[in-house]
């Protein structure tokens, strides 16, 4: 076990360097730097200027040299400084991060519960028209990406004009479709438009897995003796069936932290919510590279870790694999 | 003229779309009939599921088939007057025209918007999966074939390109500079990056062509030569023209930013094909009919190719609708976040991406392609699911 975890840990160093350097290469293009230059001292320099500006900088150097710089720099705990918010870079993560984190936590807290109790009811009776329903339910989530759930949950609940806000208020809306206040103070009204957005997404997926893994155990032989033996319906999936069916989805959440990344981005812009992936968007969109190359190590970080975690916990879980 | 109530306006997108009805009656009507010789598509009419989101992608390909029937205005025509107006306000002086669905912010019809919309979608998302499965089928099966480093050394690259953020990814890759500004030069012709990783990924369709005929003809050169000399001028021709921008007539040419977000969504979707290839190959690989293959003294390519995917079909099919729907989700987000096309192409996600930021006054512009885009993959996902409830029960 300590060999795989070893092994497993060795292949993500191996994966994080050359993400790591495709993107320190992405951001370091030509029309990258050329750009950072006019930026930094002045817009209608000639290309003679430039080059001597990027020169003076130390841009001009081996990129493989500037890649083992950098790289020794964060090993050291140093990430450089924003170019467009003028402050240390491992600040700005750390904040925004924070606010990231209270997001993905409810979300979380939404998500997994409902997501597992759908599948559950779902897979528990194979064909029937809770399944159905629920399974149409499953596949209609898993068609909406956030951007448009996101718009459809706004106009419903946060729009002055349409939706519901006009039927039962006055004035105002029943929800915030800003979120912007949420990084002072979370309350349910600038909250829980964002998180229902992001959690409707991927529970679509989870339940679906859960479904799947649920009525797979539900046709095991184990079950079918509990229920010759007299056990009652609903004992048997709480007692006997739940334990096993929820070893596939525990995968499947995990994996699923790469793609709330996404979510986070798409939601954090939709809703003007600061966290991390508002800043990966400044970031790009104003070419603040230093800010740029530490938020891809972290969404990179956050992929890898969560396939570790789901490999290892995947082996621990299921006692029916035994890794040499 | 007064304007349209909401019974008026629903019955005047149900007459606008009439084309699109009598398509799909046809359609529908003629696979119907025929549905006994049609194989697995003429046994999705026994799946209420799946006709439901047959019907739906159908209404979506055919929309973007009679755009030029259906949408009254043109997409980028403005109508000064019509600025943010509500749903069902009539067009002053048009005899009889409606916006429909209400104007944008620039004065813009945005039914028509939506409908034109269609257009961009129904073509990139359906080729650009198309070019992702031919690659991952061509690097999946001997991944999963032979096995040893070569599987090794795919499966590293694969997961490398897996565990890349796409969002991260489509922001590094996708903008302006990158899609104009050459790379390399190569001959006199400069290479931008988007056109180098499309000389590599372009030439898998080739590649996978040129395979399926060598090994299908290979011992009968009469007949393996008129055939590989088609596949190879017309191959090349697309290859060149899509590729390079460097098709001798001038008929064959991809815009640089379609070429760059085209080439990004392949990118992104190959590895989980090339996975899910190797998978099945890996499974089929020990059945006894490739044995037999084997003992008979066919090439590992006519196995591959002949024996093993022809088998693997079914989860295949299912998996090219479930990812045409994940591409057109990923091209939206392209389109949500700016990086789309051109700032006045009508795909959805760039109309969603203005509409939004007056989402809490004027909901109706972004509303519209939101509900279009969402009933495309839904349908996808519906029709994905009932072609596996049928393929299972063979």
């Amino acid at each position: 076990m300590l060999l795989f975890v070893l092994k497993r840990l060795g292949v993500m160093l191996l994966t994080a360097l050359c993400l790591t350097f495709v993107v320190f290469w992405l951001t370091n293009l030509e029309p990258n730097l050329e750009k950072l230059a006019k930026e930094q001292a002045n817009a209608r320099m000639t290309d003679e200027q430039v080059e001597s500006w990027l020169e003076g900088h130390g841009y001009r150097r081996p990129l493989l040299l500037r890649y083992g710089e950098w790289v020794g720099g964060v090993v050291q705990g140093d990430l450089g400084t924003s170019s467009v918010f003028r402050k240390p870079v491992a600040e700005i993560v750390g904040e925004r991060l924070g606010y990231t984190g209270w997001l993905m936590f409810w979300v979380m807290v939404v998500m997994v519960p409902s997501a597992l109790l759908i599948g559950v009811l779902a897979g528990m009776r194979e064909g029937s028209r809770t399944d159905r329903t629920l399974s149409t339910f499953s596949i209609a989530s898993t068609a909406t990406p956030e951007y448009v759930s996101g718009v459809i949950l706004v106009v419903l609940f946060a729009s002055s004009r349409g939706g519901l806000s006009p039927i039962f208020l006055e004035r105002g809306t029943l929800l915030k479709g800003v979120a912007t206040s949420a990084t002072d103070s979370i309350t349910f009204e600038n909250f829980a438009l964002p998180v229902a957005t992001m959690a409707l997404y991927g529970m679509g997926y989870i339940a679906r897995m859960t479904r799947a893994s649920m009525a797979e155990v539900m046709t095991a032989q184990y079950i079918r003796t509990a229920r010759l033996k007299g056990v009652s319906f609903p004992s048997i999936v709480i007692r006997h069936a739940l334990r096993n069916a929820l070893i596939a989805p525990f995968t499947v959440i995990m994996l699923q932290f790469p793609w709330l990344l996404t979510g986070v981005v798409i939601v954090e812009t939709l809703f003007n919510y600061k966290g991390f992936g508002w800043t990966l968007v400044q970031a790009a969109s104003n070419n603040d590279i230093e800010l740029l190359l530490s938020c891809s190590i972290v969404a990179v970080l956050v992929v890898l870790v969560t396939q570790l975690i789901s490999d290892v916990g995947y082996v621990w879980l299921n006692p029916r694999i035994r890794v040499r | 003229m007064e304007p349209l109530s909401w019974g008026g306006i629903l019955s005047g997108i149900l007459v606008a779309f009439w084309p699109v009805w009598a398509g799909l009656a046809v359609i529908f009507a003629g696979s119907y009939a025929a549905r006994r010789h049609l194989g697995l598509y003429g046994k999705l009419f026994s799946s209420p599921i799946g006709l439901i989101g047959l019907a739906l992608v159908l209404f979506w390909a055919l929309t973007a088939l009679f755009a030029p029937q259906i949408a009254p205005f043109a997409p980028l025509e403005q109508i000064a007057a019509l600025k943010n107006k509500v749903p069902g306000t009539p067009v002053p002086d048009s005899g009889g025209l409606y916006y429909l669905l209400g104007g944008d912010n620039l004065a813009r019809d945005v039914f028509s918007r939506m409908v034109w919309g269609s257009q961009s979608v129904l073509i990139i998302a359906p080729a650009a999966t198309l070019i992702a499965f031919m690659a991952g089928i061509i690097l999946g099966l001997p991944a999963g074939y032979f096995g040893g480093r070569l599987d090794t050394a795919l499966s590293f690259l694969a997961n490398l390109v897996l565990a890349f953020p796409v969002i991260l990814l489509f922001y590094l890759l996708v903008t302006p500079e990158i899609a104009r500004e050459p790379m390399v030069s190569l001959g006199g012709l400069g290479l931008s990056l988007p056109q180098m990783m499309a000389a590599v990924l372009f030439l898998f369709p080739l590649v996978f062509v040129v395979m399926l005929l060598r090994t299908r003809f290979g011992r009968r050169p009469a007949q393996l030569a008129p055939r590989l000399g088609l596949a190879l001028v017309v191959g090349l021709w697309a290859y060149f023209g899509l590729a390079f921008n460097a098709d001798p007539l001038g008929v064959l040419y991809m815009d640089p930013f379609l070429l760059n977000i085209f080439v990004s969504v392949v990118f992104v979707n190959s590895p989980t094909v090339f996975r899910i290839v190797r998978g099945l190959t890996m499974d089929i690989k020990t059945r006894d009919y490739v044995s037999a293959a084997q003992t008979r003294g066919e090439g590992p390519w006519y196995i591959m190719l002949w024996e093993i995917l022809p088998n693997a079909r079914g989860p295949l099919i299912v998996d090219f609708c479930l990812r045409i729907g994940y591409t057109t989700i990923l091209f939206g987000t392209l389109g949500f976040f700016g990086l789309g096309i051109s700032p006045e192409s009508p795909t959805w996600g760039m109309t969603i991406n203005e509409g939004r930021r007056l989402l809490s006054v004027y909901p109706h512009a972004a509303i519209a392609p939101a509900v279009a885009l969402m009933s495309l993959v839904l349908g996808l996902n519906l029709l994905a699911d009932g072609l596996r409830e049928q393929s299972l029960k063979d």
